[in-house]
C-alpha cells in the first residue's frame, strides 16, 4: 500500500545498530540504586528429604542482607507455579497438578531445585554465603527416565501421582483406527526415543526486582518472552499482589526459544524478598543454573505405526508416546505433549483415521515444557519418519509416497481436530527437489563412494501449527489464559507514530518488520515509527511471544489499530475539506476527496486532532491514538519440504551435513532477510537435536551429566553448512496480512529430515539421536560385523 | 583483599579498587559500567565476552581484572568511529543480517575483526573453523559467515 513498498523488502534492521555497539540493555545490565544480589542454594540431589537447614553461620558471613527458604514462603502464603493448561484425561478426570514451590518444601525434585535464597551486598558475598548454608538431606531414589517412572516400584515423585502420572490422553478415533490396521496391506512401525533438549538461550535467565514504599509498587526487570503473562500468573495466582501495582519489564533479551515464556520460581522469590528486605535485588543465573534450573524441551518415548494399502495410500495411524513433564508442571508443560503435538500428526496427508495416546510422567529432573517448535517437531518427527521409512520398505520413491498422500484441496479438516485454511504441498516439495538437485543425488552418492564415504538423502515434509486460537475453542481445550494480541498505535502531533505492541522480540527483528507493516499501511516513511514492547508499564496488555504468533497475532492487532486510526483521520479530513467522509479515501500517506486533487497529508490530519481549532469537536474527540485486541479465527498453518543430504565417513563415524534445502510457505513476507534468518536458526537448532544435543541425566543418581557446554554440543558454525532457503507463498486467509508465521519451521522439519538421510547412507532403520560420532560408528561397526 | 587495577579502556585510561579475585569481564561491566562486553557461560566456551588484550582477541571472563594491569583493552564500545560509524565489519553484520538478539553479537564482533587481522583473505571453512570459540544460538552461523567474508574485503581499503 502507498508509494513506500517496505512490506516485502529485506529493509536492515531497526535494532542493529545497539546491539553492534554494544549499547543493548539486557536485563543484566540494567544497575538499580543499592541494588543487592541473590545467590540460589540448589538441590545435589535429585530426590532427597529436606531434614534440616542451618543458615546461622551463613548469616553471620561478610555481607549478607537475608537468607530465605521454603518456610519463610510457607509462612508468607506465597503461592507455588501455575500450570496454564487443565489436560482432562481419557477418563474425564483433570491432570494431576502436584504443587509447584518456589522454594523447596520438605523435599527436593531434581537436581538444581531451588532450596533456599542468599541475598548480600555483592554476588560474591552472596556465592560465599550460600556454601554456608547447611542443608540436611535424606536421599531417595530417583527415577529420571519417562520410559520408567510408571514400572513398578520406580521411586514416587508427588505423592498426589503414586504411579507417577499426570495423565492419560487421548485424540482421534480408536476402534476405526484399529479396524482400518486390521485390513491393512502393509503396517510400518517405528520406535523411538525423541530426545531431551536444554534449549541454551545465550543470555542466561536474569532478574532484578526492586520495591517502592513511596507508592507500594513493585518493579520486575526479567529476561522473558512474555511480560503480561509474568505479571499475571504471578499476581493472581501466587503472590496475590495487586496487579496494577506491579510492573514487569522485559527489556532486550538475549534468545528465549521457548524457555523465558514461564514464570520461574526464582523471579517471584526475588519479587517478593524486595518488599522483605527493601531493596532491589539482582540475580543471574550462571551457565550451570541454566542447564539445571532452564525448562527443558522434546523428551518423548513413541511407539508409531502407520497402515496402507498396497499402493502406499496412508489408511491410518496409531501413536503411543510417553512424554516426560520432568519433577513439576512448568507453565505450558501440559498442553506441549498434546494439543500441539497429537493434533499435527496428519502432517500434510489425508490419512483418513488417526489415534494418538499419550501418557505425561513425572520424574526427578528439571521441568520440561515448549522448545522452540514445542510437539510440532516431535509430531514431524513421527510422521516424517514413518513416511521415509514406509517409503523404503514400500520400494516406493520418498516424494512419490508423499506426492500420493498430499492433502490437495482446502480447507481440509483433519481426523485430529485442526482445519488447514490454505497450503501447496505440491509446489514446495516440487521447488525443494529441484533446488536440492535431488536428480543429481546418485551421481554425488557414487563419487562420495569413491572416497569411501557414504552419501544419504532424506526429506521432511512438515505442518506446523501458529498463532493457537481462537481463545474461546482453545479455553475449551483447557487454557487458562486467552491467547489473542493486543496493541495501540499513538500518533503523535507531528504524525511521528509509536506503536505499543503485547508481542516480545527477543532476536526475531520486530523492530522493523512491525514498523514496515505500519508505515506501509500509512504511507510515512519508517523512520516514522518505534516500536515499544517488553514492558508492562507502557503496553496496554500482550500475550507474549511463543509459538510462531508474533506477526500473525501481534502484527494483526497492529493492522487492525492502524485501520481505526485511518478511519478516525478520515472523519477529520472529511471536515479540514469540507467533503463527505465517504469521499475520502486514504492513498500514499494523504486523505484524498475522491476524483479531485485536495488532499490532507497524513500529519496535517494528526496535527489537526492535537490542535482542535478546526475540528469537529461536537462529533469527534480530539487525539489520534487507538488501541486493538485480534483473537484469531484459526490457527495459520505454515508447511514445507526440507531435504537434506549427509556423508559419512565410516571410519570415524564423522557426520557432515552437506546439503540443506528448505521451501517454506509462510504466507506473505514481510521481510525476507529477517525470515530467511529465523530459518537458518532453527535449522540448526533442528540440526543440533538430531546430530549433536542430547540431554542425559544419570540412569541411578539423577545428575545431570550433560551440564555445560563440554558435555551439552550446541551446534558451532563449524557444524552447520551453508543453507539454500526459499519460500513459496499461499497467503492465510483470515488475518489481515496473509501471512503464517516462521520462527520455528526449521526446528520442525530438520531433525527428521536429518535422520532420514543418516538413516538413507547407512543403510539402517533407525538410530538414536543424537546421531553422534560414536554412535554412527557403533552402528558402522555392528553392521561390518552383521555383514 | 582488595588490588588497584589500572589500565587503558578504548583509549582512555580507567582504574578501579577491586576484590582480587574479580574477573576482568566483572571489571569492565561493573566497574567501568561497559555493559556490551557479555557473560553467556563462566566458562570460556560462549565468547560473548571476547575483547581485545594489547592487540589479541581474548575471553575476558577467563582471566583475572589484576592479569590485565597496564594492558590496552578494546572492547565493544570503542570499535565505531568516536563520530558513530560502524566499523566495516559491524556494518558487514547489519548488511548481512548477521545478528539476532545481539547477545552473542558484541563477542562475535570482536572475534571476527581478530579472524580476518590473522587471515586476510579467509575462506568459508577457515571462518566456520575459527569461529570455533563462539556460540550463537539464533543466526545458525549461515549470515555471520558471510558477514565476515564481507568484512574480509572491506577491513583496511
Amino acid at each position: 500500500m502507498g508509494a513506500t513498498p517496505y512490506i516485502g523488502a529485506s529493509i536492515k534492521r531497526k535494532e542493529d545498530y545497539r546491539f553492534l555497539t554494544g549499547a543493548g540493555n539486557y536485563t543484566d545490565d540494567v544497575a538499580l540504586p543499592g541494588q543487592s544480589y541473590a545467590c540460589f542454594v540448589r538441590s545435589p540431589h535429585a530426590h532427597a528429604k529436606i531434614k534440616s537447614i542451618k543458615k546461622d553461620k551463613a548469616l553471620k558471613a561478610p555481607g549478607v542482607v537475608a537468607i530465605f527458604t521454603g518456610e519463610d514462603l510457607a509462612e508468607a502464603k506465597v503461592g507455588g507455579l501455575p500450570c496454564g493448561w487443565l489436560i482432562t484425561d481419557i477418563g474425564g478426570q483433570p491432570m494431576k497438578e502436584p504443587p509447584h514451590p518456589c522454594l523447596a518444601q520438605g523435599k527436593v525434585r531434581h537436581v538444581g531445585d531451588q532450596v533456599a535464597v542468599v541475598i548480600a551486598e555483592t554476588a560474591g558475598q552472596a556465592r560465599d554465603a550460600a556454601e554456608l548454608v547447611k542443608v540436611d538431606y535424606e536421599e531417595l531414589p530417583a527415577v529420571v527416565r519417562a520410559g520408567e517412572a510408571r514400572k513398578k516400584g520406580a521411586p514416587v515423585v508427588h505423592d498426589i501421582a503414586p504411579d507417577n502420572t499426570c495423565y492419560v490422553w487421548g485424540l482421534g478415533d480408536k476402534a476405526a483406527v484399529d479396524k482400518a490396521f486390521a485390513g491393512a496391506a502393509h503396517v510400518t512401525t517405528l520406535e523411538f526415543i525423541n530426545n531431551r533438549l536444554i534449549p541454551n538461550a545465550i543470555e542466561p535467565r536474569a532478574a532484578n526486582a526492586a520495591y517502592s514504599r513511596s507508592d507500594e509498587s513493585y518493579t520486575l526487570y526479567v529476561s522473558n518472552q512474555n511480560p503480561h503473562v509474568e505479571r499475571l500468573l504471578m499476581t493472581a495466582f501466587v503472590l496475590g499482589l495487586p496487579e496494577h501495582k506491579v510492573r514487569v519489564i522485559a527489556p532486550d533479551v538475549g534468545g528465549g526459544f521457548g524457555s523465558k515464556i514461564y514464570l520461574y520460581a526464582e523471579d517471584v522469590t526475588l519479587t517478593w524478598a524486595a518488599k522483605k528486605v527493601n531493596r532491589p535485588i539482582k540475580w543471574t543465573a550462571e551457565r550451570s543454573e541454566s542447564f539445571l534450573s532452564d525448562a527443558h524441551g522434546r523428551d518423548h518415548v513413541t511407539k508409531a505405526e502407520l497402515a496402507m494399502d498396497r499402493d502406499g495410500k496412508f489408511l491410518a495411524m496409531r501413536v503411543t508416546t510417553t512424554a516426560n513433564m520432568g519433577a513439576y508442571l512448568s507453565t505450558f508443560a501440559s498442553c506441549i505433549p498434546t494439543i500441539l503435538y497429537a493434533t499435527l500428526l496428519a502432517g500434510q496427508y489425508t490419512t483418513p483415521v488417526i489415534y494418538a495416546e499419550v501418557t505425561a510422567v513425572f520424574t526427578n529432573t528439571a521441568p520440561v515444557d515448549a522448545y522452540r517448535g514445542a510437539g510440532r517437531p516431535e509430531a514431524t518427527y513421527v510422521v516424517e519418519r514413518l513416511v521415509e521409512t514406509a517409503a523404503r520398505e514400500m520400494k516406493m520413491n520418498p516424494a512419490e509416497i508423499r506426492r500420493k498422500n498430499f492433502i490437495k484441496t482446502f480447507p481440509y479438516q483433519t481426523p485430529v481436530a485442526l482445519l488447514y485454511d490454505t497450503g501447496n504441498y505440491e509446489a514446495t516439495l516440487a521447488e525443494a527437489l529441484k533446488v536440492a538437485d535431488v536428480a543429481g543425488f546418485p551421481g554425488r552418492k557414487a563419487e562420495a563412494a569413491r572416497r569411501g564415504k557414504l552419501r544419504g538423502l532424506g526429506y521432511a515434509c512438515y505442518i506446523e501449527a501458529c498463532g493457537i486460537a481462537p481463545s474461546n475453542v482453545a479455553g475449551a481445550l483447557g487454557a487458562r489464559a486467552g491467547l489473542f494480541e493486543a496493541a495501540e498505535v499513538r500518533v503523535h502531533p507531528t504524525g511521528k507514530i509509536t506503536v505499543f505492541t503485547g508481542s516480545h522480540a527477543h532476536g526475531q527483528g520486530h523492530e522493523t518488520t512491525f514498523a514496515q507493516v505500519v508505515a506501509d499501511r500509512l504511507g510515512i516513511p519508517l523512520e516514522d515509527v518505534d516500536i515499544v514492547h517488553g514492558d508492562t508499564g507502557k503496553v496496554l496488555f500482550g500475550m507474549g511471544t511463543y509459538g510462531s504468533r508474533s506477526i500473525a497475532v501481534g502484527g494483526a492487532a497492529i493492522v487492525k489499530a492502524v485501520d481505526k486510526i485511518v478511519a478516525k483521520g478520515k472523519k477529520i479530513a472529511a471536515h479540514l475539506m469540507e467533503a463527505a467522509e465517504a469521499d475520502i479515501e486514504f492513498k500514499d500517506g494523504a486523505f484524498v476527496v475522491k476524483g479531485t486533487d485536495k488532499k490532507k497529508a497524513f500529519a496535517e490530519v494528526s496535527l489537526a486532532a492535537y490542535v482542535p481549532h478546526n475540528y469537529p469537536l461536537d462529533k469527534l474527540e480530539p487525539g489520534l491514538n487507538e488501541n486493538a485486541f485480534y483473537d484469531p479465527a484459526n490457527f495459520t498453518f505454515p508447511a514445507g519440504s526440507h531435504i537434506c543430504e549427509v556423508e559419512v565417513d565410516p571410519d570415524t563415524g564423522n557426520v557432515r551435513v552437506v546439503n540443506f534445502t528448505a521451501i517454506d510457505d509462510f504466507g506473505k513476507i514481510i521481510n525476507p532477510m529477517i525470515v530467511e534468518g529465523q530459518v537458518h536458526g532453527g535449522l540448526t537448532q533442528g540440526i543440533g537435536q538430531a546430530l549433536t544435543e542430547g540431554c542425559h541425566y544419570d540412569k541411578d543418581s539423577g545428575q545431570l551429566v550433560t551440564g555445560s557446554y563440554l558435555d551439552y554440543c550446541i551446534p558451532r558454525a563449524d557444524d552447520v553448512p551453508n543453507f539454500k532457503v526459499g519460500t513459496k507463498e499461499t497467503p492465510c486467509t483470515h488475518n489481515p496480512l496473509g501471512v503464517k508465521g516462521c520462527g520455528e519451521a526449521g526446528a520442525i522439519g530438520a531433525p527428521a529430515a536429518v535422520m532420514n538421510a543418516l538413516t538413507d547412507a547407512l543403510g539402517m532403520r533407525d538410530i538414536e539421536m543424537p546421531a553422534t560420532p560414536q554412535r554412527i560408528w557403533r552402528a558402522c561397526q555392528d553392521m561390518k560385523k552383521a555383514a | 583483599m582488595t588490588v588497584k587495577v589500572s589500565l587503558t579502556v578504548n583509549g582512555k585510561p580507567a582504574s578501579a579498587e577491586v576484590e582480587e579475585r574479580t574477573l576482568l569481564v566483572n571489571f569492565i561491566r561493573d566497574n567501568l559500567r561497559l555493559t556490551g562486553t557479555h557473560v553467556g557461560c563462566d566458562t570460556a566456551q560462549c565468547g560473548a565476552c571476547t575483547i581485545h588484550m594489547n592487540g589479541r582477541a581474548v575471553k575476558s571472563c577467563n582471566m583475572l581484572a589484576m592479569q590485565a594491569e597496564g594492558a590496552d583493552i578494546l572492547t565493544i564500545e570503542g570499535v565505531a568511529k568516536p563520530d558513530g560509524t560502524l566499523h566495516p565489519m559491524q556494518e558487514a553484520f547489519r548488511q548481512h543480517h548477521g545478528l539476532q538478539c545481539g547477545f552473542c553479537t558484541p563477542g562475535m564482533v570482536m572475534s571476527a575483526i581478530d579472524l580476518v587481522k590473522n587471515h586476510p583473505n579467509p575462506t568459508e571453512d577457515q571462518i566456520r573453523e575459527q569461529l570455533d570459540g563462539n556460540l550463537c544460538r539464533c543466526t545458525g552461523y549461515h549470515n555471520i559467515v558471510k558477514a565476515i567474508k564481507a568484512a574480509s574485503q572491506t577491513m583496511g581499503r
